[in-house]
Order: structure tokens, then sequence, then C-alpha cells
């Protein structure tokens, strides 16, 4: 057989097996809704297909589910990028600096058990509505709206969530460098910053993506929660609950089911990009 | 007499266990290293070679005594004395030839003086080919040899080896041996290297150093006069390894 046409059937045939079980979902979820027949209680998944099928269409005078995204991937964006940025440094000097850790890891692992929605009354006592629009003093036009959508409360909640994963791989990438590669490295004549930027912050960097990654799933996780916050009146969180007050389950169901196809969307281009970048890791275990 | 490139004076290392306890690793180490020498130091496990090879490399400080390289103290790790491991010390992200010019690249070389260096020294271990490889793509002997040739690419006066070969099987430590020696008679740097073989230090070193065990001292020095390459089948081989292991069989039954 041609080699082409094998890696051909074999991608087929794993498609197919990845098929099996959504497809039996359906079928359940299609013989339930008929048989319940109240739309409320669970829609039939032709109505929610309707409603994926058009995501450019309004909704509940809500806008359209593909503009609710985009709001919500800017919250999101927003706070994970904050998180991102705090942790990484934070992680690579604990790991390294065994002062450093001591002086952090109590104080920050007191914060680590407490869920992101436990923090929204402070929050809301902190910020209110105040927004991004706020901090930044713009007032009118295009920008003001997309700006004013980004509630600093939101933000913190999401901050919170994406915070500790990857906090955490970056210090476990950073202390579990082979303190060998360290050693001759310090032999071949490395500074503390050559140590610093060549032999740590590489041999932690799969770890501190994959951190990164776990975060950004955990980012947007938070997001109905965030959304939930007062001062909300748009983003796909938003859009759920609000559709749940007027009982308009197709569109819960359409709003969850595209949480879940964005997040897996962001999940993959991260495991995709971790495969290139770190093939190296993969195969000298 | 000409002067020691190393002269190790009076070392002692003690280190503290968890629990408090005190432990000698290393108590008064005497030891002069000579230009062009290759000394293997050989001794029963645990008995401080790898600390003392660290001490020398400046990885570790001494607790007393005085190690010094041209005169000057050692005190940190420094690009006249180059260390090869036992463990695979290669950058597993970087090229083979990327690995190779590391020293150079902390040296803040050029990329091209880099480059050409790293070449010229992966041909002498003869993995030119290799160089656009990863570390995880070569045996275990291959990433030993391109340790061995990252350590001289940075041109150090002394190359320091802990066990170098202890990973790898019988018959391809013994073609690195070889190779080893060759290396050696074309660079003429001195060497000091650790083992626990004794077959590996007969067929390498001009001066074999026993170490006694609990805490690590010199116990005997012995200067092999064999023409290289050695034989093993040569009977005064098998009189210094027979010699060897007893020594080694009392500073292993001493602990008992």
């Amino acid at each position: 057989m041609n080699p082409w046409v094998r890696l051909m059937s074999k991608n087929v045939a794993n498609i197919c097996i990845m098929l099996i079980l959504p497809l039996v979902f359906i079928i359940i979820w299609f013989y339930l809704a008929k048989s319940i027949d109240n739309t409320v209680i669970l829609p039939s998944p032709a109505m929610v297909l309707q409603l994926l099928s058009h995501p450019s269409e309004n909704l509940i005078s809500m806008g359209s589910l593909t503009n609710n995204i985009f709001i919500s991937l800017l919250r999101v964006l927003a706070g994970y990028i904050l998180a991102v940025m705090l942790a990484i440094p934070l992680g690579i000097l604990m790991g390294y600096y065994a002062k450093i850790f001591q002086l952090f890891n109590t104080f920050v692992g007191l914060f680590r058990p407490i869920p992101p929605l436990a923090w929204v009354p402070l929050v809301l006592a902190w910020f209110g509505i105040s927004s991004f629009a706020t901090l930044t003093g713009v007032e009118r036009g295009i920008l003001f709206i997309y700006l004013n959508n980004i509630k600093l409360s939101m933000v913190f909640i999401i901050f919170i969530g994406a915070f500790y994963p990857v906090l955490t791989s970056a210090i476990y990438g950073v202390k579990n460098v082979k303190k060998t590669l360290i050693d001759s490295a310090r032999v071949l004549g490395a500074s503390e910053s050559d140590i610093f930027f060549k032999i740590l912050i590489p041999a932690a960097k799969p770890s501190i993506v994959n951190g990164m990654r776990i975060g950004l799933g955990v980012a947007w996780m938070c997001l109905v929660s965030a959304e939930m916050l007062p001062g909300s009146l748009s983003g796909i969180g938003y859009l759920i609950t609000h559709a749940y007050t007027i009982a308009r389950t197709d569109v819960v169901i359409a709003g969850m089911i595209s949480i879940g196809v964005v997040g897996a969307l962001m999940d993959t281009l991260f495991r995709i990009f971790e495969e290139k970048k770190f093939k190296w890791q993969r195969l000298i275990r | 007499m000409p002067e020691p490139i190393i002269t190790i004076n009076q070392l002692s290392k003690t280190y503290h266990t968890e629990r408090g306890k005190e432990i000698k690793a290393i108590e008064n180490f005497n030891l002069q290293i000579y230009v062009n020498n290759f000394i293997c130091i050989v001794g029963p496990s645990g008995c401080g070679k790898s600390t003392l090879l660290r001490i020398i490399a400046g990885l570790d400080s001494a607790s007393s005594g005085l190690v010094s390289f041209q005169g000057q103290p050692i005190s940190k790790p420094s690009r006249d004395i180059g260390m090869v491991f036992q463990e695979y010390s290669l950058l597993p992200w970087l090229t083979v030839i990327d690995n190779v010019a590391l020293g150079l690249e902390f040296a803040k070389q050029s990329r091209s003086v880099r480059l050409d260096v790293a070449v010229s020294f992966l041909k002498m271990v003869g993995l030119e080919d290799y160089a656009r490889a990863y570390p995880y793509e070569l045996s275990g002997g291959m990433q030993q040899r391109v340790a061995i040739a990252r350590a001289l690419a940075n041109n150090p006066q002394v190359l320091l080896m802990d066990e170098p070969f202890g990973a790898l099987d019988a018959h391809t430590r013994i073609l690195m041996q070889k190779e080893l020696l060759a290396i050696w008679e074309k660079n003429m740097k001195t060497i000091v290297f650790v083992t626990h073989s004794v077959d590996e230090a007969i067929y390498l070193a001009d001066t074999i150093i026993v170490m006694s065990s609990h805490p690590g001292g010199v116990k005997e020095v012995i200067k092999v006069n064999m023409a290289r390459p050695r034989d093993r089948a040569n009977p005064i081989y098998g009189q210094l390894a027979s010699q060897i292991l007893c020594m080694l069989e009392e500073e292993v039954t001493k602990v008992k």
C-alpha cells in the first residue's frame, strides 16, 4: 500500500474512534429531549445546533455568540497576562533562591486554597464596577466600549485563577533542573546571569509553558463566575446566566458548548506549540 | 624539579548531616600534580574521590587546608580547570555543536569563532557528522565524547574527569579509554581522572593515587612505568592490578 494512503486511512480510523462517544452522547440527548418534551428542561440538539450554526446572530438582545466570546476572551487575556507576568519571574526566583522561596512560600501558600469565587465580595468592595476605561481615562469611542467591558473585579478573579498553576510550575521547573547542568556550566565559566538565562530558563521552559497552558484553562473556567459579577452586561458567561433567567435553556447550552470549544481550542494550540518546541524533553526520558 | 600545576595541602572536608552529625569525607589530603601528568584516583565508593574533584574544580569549598592552581588558591570555578561529569551533562535543548561551543559562548566569543573551534574539537572526537544532532539522538559513549570536546574547547590547563566512562558498557569503555589517551597525547593537558575501576586506572595513568576511605586520604602513590599503548596481557599489568585490588580490599573491610 502507498504510505500516504496508509497514513490517511490511519488518520481516518483515529478520527472515527474519537467521534464514537460524542455521537452516542448526542443520540442519547436527542432521545431524552424528545421524551421529556420540554425545551426549558432540555432543548433538542437541533435547537442548539441552530444557534451554534449562526454564531453572529443577535441572541436575546444581548449581541451574538461570537461578539460575547470575543469580549470574554479580552477579559481572560487581561487577567491571564497579568498573572503570567507576575508568576513566571516570581516562580523562577523562588525556584532558584532558597531564601526567596522561604520568604514567599508560606504567604503565597495561604492564599492558594481559596477558590477564586470566594474573593468576589472583597473584590467588589475594592473595585466596584471600575474598569480598564476608568484606569486609562478613556471616556468615549469604540475603545471605551471594549475597555469598559474589562472590569477590574473580573480581571482580578481571572488573575487569581491563572496565577497559581503558572507559579507552581515555574518553581518546580527551576527546582528540577539537574544540578549537573548547572555545575557543568559553572566549570565552563558561566556567570550568574548565564546560569539564569542560558541554563535555568531554557531547562525550566517546558514546565513553565505547561503551567501556562493549565493556567489558561483555569482562567477560562473562572470566566463564568467573573462574569456573574455586577457591572457585567456582556460576555459568554453573562449570556448564560441571563439566558437562564429568561428560561432560554437552548442559549445556555449553546453558550456552554462555545466555552468548551474555545477552551479546548486554546489548549490544543498550546499543546501543538509544546510538542513542536520541546521535542527534546519528551525524548530524554 | 618543575613547579606543580596543582598543589593540595592538608585538605580536609567535613559534612554535617541533617541530624547535626559530623562526617569527615576527606582528611589531611596532600598531593602535587605536575603539568602533563595523567593522574588516576582510585578508591572504594564513598571515599571522597568525587568531593576531592569538586573541590579542585572550585564547585565545593574545603573545610580546611589549601588547594591551589599555579600558586593561586582555588575558590571558584575557572576556565583553566575543565571537568567532565559521570552523568550526562549536555544541555538537551542545544545541538551537539552548540553544546561544544558553550564555554566559548560564556566567554563572549563571536559566533563564527565559536563554531570554528567547536567543529575542530568535534573532529577530534570523531563526531563532526553529528554537529546538528541533539544529545538525545546520541548513544551514551557519543554523549561523553561530546562532553570531553566541550571541556577541551574551553582550552583548560587541567581536565578533571569524574568517572566519565562509569555508565558505559565494557566494550565502549575500552574504546573511549584509547581515544582519551590519543587526545591527551595530542593536547598534552594535565588530567585528573577519578575511577573505581583498577583496570582503567592502570591502562590510563602515569600515576595512580589509591585513596583510603572514611575519611578519604592518600593511601599509596603508584607510578605506572609501562610503555603505552599498554597491553592488558602483560604480567606486570596483572601484578599491579592485584596489588591495588588488595589495598582496596583492606579499605573496604576496614569499614566493616
